[in-house]
């Protein structure tokens, strides 16, 4: 699966999943369609590496800049996608 | 009686300076050779800050078909391979080249010579089918590292068992100790041995940007790599190799050679738990630290100075911390300690080798070479780390040490030869 | 040192067979294992042949989590060792971890996650990279992800000695066992068939271009003109006899018995190549007369020049045809790292069965004093066979395995 070409303006659950499962694959014991967006990344089977792996895909394909603590202070899927989305935010009015 | 193994020559080319004599001034005095990088255009990095060697291959005898066949880490193995064997004076003595061999180390081969080749066959990134008629005939020689031995067995003339030893981070430590082993069970008598690396390239430094894992001191290079110092933001590269002629203990006093030191023992585990990721305790790290103690019969009391890993990683330093610990005791708190990748970077495979030298010379001189830039030590590493200045003291025997991907943790004890009796 | 170290498992994944069954089944007749490249578009380049494990999906043999961190030569190492583990019938917890170690050896590494991340940089930028590069692509990565994977917290070793490093590998893992080790999985593996990879190999300079898979491979031939690249290779396990026999292991393979290793004098030096000291080396090692020895696994390099030399170095050890000599390889390729332990397999498959495999396609060049098992296959009681193996530059590498009662 291919990220969009032009930068996209909202961060999606969706988008997590997609990002997590071509990044760095999936623990067989975990459901990644399941209610697990208050559960830590590192329950969910994504230790340091594979989160830098995600961290940077995010980047890419939304081009922007993440904090280098971002999946520290942000340790489960809903709170990442807050900050993305205020990232993303954030970039948008310094473009406008 | 075992076969003991002592250490006859030996060669560095680091930065700061080609040669053992500039190694070790450098690292006496404390000096670091970090800087902004200058190799290529690194401006397009998060991290560009780097310890390279000034280095003339020509200027070191090497031919123009030498040169153009060898990735720059096979030539700065042959260099320092040449100074080794000339210390030893091995060539004025004679060598049995059936009885010689070669364990050579590299961490990551030639990723200077594959990024240029790359971009030739790919014009750029742009071809998925390269074109391999841009390709360069060593290209094949550039995959396979165990080319690097080969170049070294040529220049010094071996023909025993000769290979390249590819541990990651740990491989000059791994090299070293592969070639004692061989000298050891009696496949070889004299074995040339060490590790080299050249990683400062594009596609190197691009890999550790995507782990965050180099500083992000740009704007002070000479002062980014700070091991154990609270204000570290991860390793700084560097570059380099430090080759020795390793051989027989009875056999090197017959034939009256210098015995700088004996390896006399190491040990490795691995932590069979992440690739890049260390279990805090440090427990493997520790057990062989505690093996290769056992193996050479010592104590830690008997330990007079150890040349730590000291990356510049925060968890490598609480992890190392933790190890020494585990396996000195109370020691741990007694034994001054430094990493030397504060003055010359972390060149992945080759500087294991390069702190076995270091090693070799504090032996030679009763002097501990410094951990430079500790100036606010981390509260959680409350050990004595030797901070910004060499320390004269009495060193007979040292404890080195190396961790790298894959969870690998190597150890290797040194002594001076006349310190313990078999 | 009097504990012989003993094959207590094996695990395979070649182009002739994933699985050790499989592979047997293929190899004892010498059924084809080479076709047309079909993991690229090989048609603008002279070799367009290759040796290729079909059907081989990661994610069938691989936990989700390690696929996208790991190249193809690392998944194919992974899956051979977790054949290798059953077949031991070792689970963890059964051996202290600390007795546990992996010595394998690599040749050019992840090529293809290389070649990938290297069109990202020069293609997109450096921020294309992958995390994972900093350690998919170096050749440490096989013995530490089978380290992670099985539990092997002893000592992890690699070594790079191009085709001959299999055996260098196998050695370094009885040393680990001879210096009290208790289990060591070894091997090699190389998975050079990507557009990168096919480079470097094309820049080798020794690849054949034929473009017959029955053809294109031919050692000992007069046609000899070249190699056909594949991938793959092999991992065993290696047990301390004393070990194996306290913990019931249920099947011993066979004793790896003995080795030596020998670099050539300089080029042009006019001097003998260090082949036949290599054999002289192990067969000492194995304190094993050359009349004990019933097959030779042939390096088989495929060109004229090293052909000569190893059947030169065979018949002064063995004397004219004074032993069977067979290359099973001539089935799937050259695999690199991966060649010799995938021999080491078929020789204690030899023993068991009492068959030796046929060098396939080959009809022997008169120049060569050797007794090739060409064609079909030969049934004789194997109870010692020697493998060889040659690398690039001049490593000479012999192997002596032996039946174990």
């Amino acid at each position: 699966m291919k990220g969009p070409t032009v930068a996209k303006t909202e961060f999606t659950f969706d988008d997590l999943k997609r990002i997590l499962l071509d990044g760095a694959g999936a623990d067989e014991e975990i459901d990644l369609d399941g209610d697990i967006l208050d559960t830590d990344f590192e329950s969910l089977g994504y230790e340091s590496l594979a989160l830098l792996e995600t961290g940077g895909r995010i980047e890419r394909e939304f081009a922007i800049t993440l904090d280098d603590d971002v999946f520290t202070d942000n340790s489960t899927p809903r709170a990442l996608i807050a900050a993305v989305n205020e990232t993303l935010r954030a970039a948008a009015l310094v473009d406008a | 009686m075992a076969r003991r193994v002592v250490i006859t020559g030996v060669g560095v080319l680091a930065p700061g300076g080609t040669g053992t004599g500039a190694f070790w001034r450098m690292l006496s005095e404390g000096r670091t050779a970090t800087r902004e990088i200058t190799l290529f255009d690194a401006s397009g990095f998060r991290s560009r800050v780097a310890a390279e060697a000034d280095f003339d291959p020509r200027a070191h005898g090497l031919t123009p078909r030498e040169i153009c066949r060898m990735d720059r880490a096979a030539q700065f193995a042959v260099v320092a391979a040449r100074e080794a064997f000339a210390d030893s004076g091995l060539a004025l003595t004679g060598l049995d080249p059936h009885r010689t061999g070669v364990s050579l180390g590299t961490g990551v081969g030639a990723p200077g010579a594959l990024d240029r080749e790359y971009r030739a066959v790919s014009h750029d990134g742009r071809l998925d089918l390269v074109d391999h008629t841009y390709a360069s005939p060593g290209l094949y020689d550039h995959f396979v590292p165990s080319s690097f031995a080969a170049e070294v067995a040529w220049a010094v003339g071996a023909e025993g068992p000769v290979t390249t030893v590819s541990t990651g981070c740990t491989s000059g430590i791994d090299s070293v100790a592969h070639a004692a082993d061989l000298i050891r069970e009696g496949s070889a008598d004299v074995m040339v041995t060490g590790a080299t690396d050249a990683p400062i390239s594009p596609i190197t430094l691009a890999c550790f940007d995507a782990i965050k894992a180099t500083t992000t001191y740009n704007d002070q290079p000479g002062t980014a790599s700070r091991p154990f110092d609270a204000s570290r933001k991860g390793f700084v590269l560097g570059e380099g190799a430090a080759v020795f002629v390793l051989e027989e203990l009875t056999a090197a006093r017959r034939r009256g050679a210098h015995v700088y030191a004996e390896i006399a023992g190491h040990a490795a585990r691995s932590s069979a738990f992440h690739m890049t990721g260390l279990r805090p305790d440090g427990r493997e790290l520790a057990e062989a630290v505690t093996v290769a103690l056992d193996a050479a019969r010592l104590h830690p009391a008997d330990i007079d100075y150890v040349s730590a890993h000291g990356s510049g990683t925060r968890q490598n330093d609480l992890h190392e911390t933790a190890a020494y610990k585990l396996a000195l005791g109370e020691h741990a708190h007694r034994i001054p300690m430094s990493s030397i990748k504060s003055m010359i970077g972390h060149s992945l495979g080759s500087v294991g080798s390069m702190e076995i030298a270091a090693s070799v010379l504090a032996m030679k001189h009763h002097v501990v070479p410094p951990t430079a830039n500790l100036r606010t030590p981390d509260p959680e590493c409350d050990l004595d780390y030797v901070p910004l200045h060499a320390r004269e003291h009495r060193t007979d025997a040292v404890l080195t040490v190396g961790s790298g991907f894959g969870g690998f943790h190597s150890a290797m004890v040194l002594t001076r030869p006349d310190r313990r009796t078999a | 040192m009097s504990a012989r170290t003993l094959v207590t498992g094996i695990g395979v994944a070649a182009p002739s067979g994933l699985g050790v069954e499989d592979f047997w089944a293929a190899t004892r007749v010498g059924k084809n294992a080479i076709g047309p490249v079909t993991r690229f578009d090989a048609s603008s380049y002279p070799s367009r042949l290759a040796g290729e494990i079909h059907g081989f999906d990661a994610r069938e043999h691989l936990p989700g989590r390690l696929v996208p961190q790991t190249d193809r030569v690392t998944q194919l190492a992974l899956a051979a060792a977790d054949h290798a583990f059953a077949d031991a019938g070792v689970a963890p917890g059964d051996i202290d971890p600390y007795g546990m170690g992996v010595v394998t050896a690599a040749g050019s590494g992840g090529v293809e996650f290389g070649g990938n991340e290297l069109r990202k940089l020069w293609g997109r930028g450096a921020k294309h990279v992958s995390a994972y590069q900093s350690f998919a692509w170096f050749h440490a990565a096989n013995s530490g992800q089978i380290s992670i994977r099985h539990g092997l917290s002893g000592p992890s070793g690699v070594v790079v000695s191009d085709h001959a490093g299999g055996l260098d590998a196998l050695a370094q893992a009885r040393r680990q066992i001879r210096a009290g080790g208790r289990l060591t999985a070894t091997g090699g593996f190389d998975a050079p068939v990507s557009p990168w990879g096919w480079a470097a190999q094309l820049a080798g300079g020794m690849m054949s271009a034929g473009a017959e898979p029955e053809r294109a491979y031919l050692p000992f031939d007069e046609d000899a003109a070249g190699y056909v690249a594949g991938e793959g290779g092999a991992l065993l396990v290696l047990e301390d006899e004393d070990s194996a026999r306290s913990r019931g292991a249920r099947t011993v393979y066979g004793e790896l018995a003995g080795y030596g290793a020998t670099f050539d004098p300089r080029p042009g030096s006019g001097r003998e190549p260090g082949l036949r000291r290599a054999i002289d080396t192990a067969l000492t090692d194995a304190g094993c007369h050359p009349a004990e020895v019933d097959v030779v696994f042939a390096d088989a390099a495929g060109t004229k020049r090293l052909d000569r030399e190893e059947a030169e170095a065979i018949t002064s050890v063995f004397g004219p045809r004074g032993v069977p000599v067979t290359a099973p390889k001539t089935t799937t390729g050259r695999l690199g790292a991966g060649a010799a332990p995938v021999d080491v397999v078929s020789a204690v498959l030899s023993m068991r069965e009492g068959l030796i495999p046929p060098t396939t396609n080959v009809e022997l060049s008169p120049a060569y004093d050797l007794d090739l098992v060409a064609v079909r296959p030969r049934t004789a009681s194997v109870r010692t066979a020697v493998v060889l193996a040659r690398g690039r530059g001049g490593f000479n590498s012999a192997v002596i395995v032996r039946a174990v009662d």
